[in-house]
């Protein structure tokens, strides 16, 4: 499941954006074919970091869009600040991503 | 004495199935550290924002929501949460109308904005909360977001 996170600036702030290839199942939502109900499998929580120190820590439920598009600003980046993300789902699944600020 | 042997059995079995669904149903949502379960199971807003901030909180129009007026596909319905407001400790999306209303929440420790952005499913027209802790006080808007096609699945 691919992580893809972008850092922009904007006026004073940087944003962050991040891009996750995650299905979101809500676990309310049955297979066509078997009729079983599928399995809920979602992003529970996000922590953004700057330098190591975090800056936001999200926690996501079943609401949140298939393949979830989160995103934060923070002030007072500076160029090669590194931002690191890392979210963990509800089978314990993980992934990460990092950029460094131009 | 047959008939209530049977009838234990069942009783034992049927128990047992209860059990094991609700044993299934927390595999389903294990728990993380931190993540707001009970917030997250509410049914409806009132319920689901006295979970998160322990308060209905009061109107602020400093909490900007920008969104579509109408959403032609309720599965991904782009929302962006910005505020001046001082101290702005988090920030939550709530879909009133969805089955289970809170969307997302995220709590910053330092050196972020007063800004959040992210993409809801939504089942039918709602309106769209956006809670925001500034220093301690809850504060809150609302959008409405008309919906053409929901997106919850069937």
């Amino acid at each position: 499941m691919a992580t893809k996170i972008k850092a922009r600036k904007k006026g004073n702030a940087t944003e962050i954006l991040v891009l996750v290839q995650h299905p979101m199942e809500t676990g309310n939502r049955k297979d066509k074919k078997t009729k079983k109900l599928i399995p809920a499998n979602f992003i529970q929580t996000m922590i953004f970091s700057v330098n190591g120190k975090t800056v936001a820590d999200a926690s996501l439920g079943i609401g949140v869009s298939k393949n979830p598009l989160v995103g934060i600003r923070v002030k007072n980046a500076k160029s090669g600040d590194k931002i690191n993300v890392s979210w963990k789902d509800n089978m314990g699944k993980t992934g990460s991503a990092k950029t460094t600020v131009k | 004495m047959k008939r209530r042997t049977f009838l234990k059995g069942t009783v034992a079995t049927s128990a047992l199935a209860v059990a094991a669904g609700a044993g299934l149903l927390r595999s389903g949502q294990a728990l993380a550290a931190g993540w707001p379960t009970a917030a997250f199971a509410a049914t409806d807003l009132a319920a689901a924002s006295k979970a998160v901030f322990g308060s209905k909180g009061a109107v602020s129009k400093d909490i900007k929501i920008k969104a579509p007026l109408q959403a032609e596909n309720g599965a991904v319905v782009p929302i962006k949460i910005s505020t001046a407001l001082p101290d702005v400790k988090s920030i939550a999306i709530f879909v009133a109308k969805n089955p289970r209303p809170l969307a997302t929440k995220v709590d910053f420790s330092g050196g972020a904005e007063g800004f959040y952005t992210t993409r809801v499913k939504m089942g039918k027209t709602s309106d769209v909360f956006a809670y925001v802790n500034s220093g301690g006080k809850i504060l809150k808007n609302s959008a409405m977001i008309k919906v053409t096609v929901g997106g919850c699945g069937g």
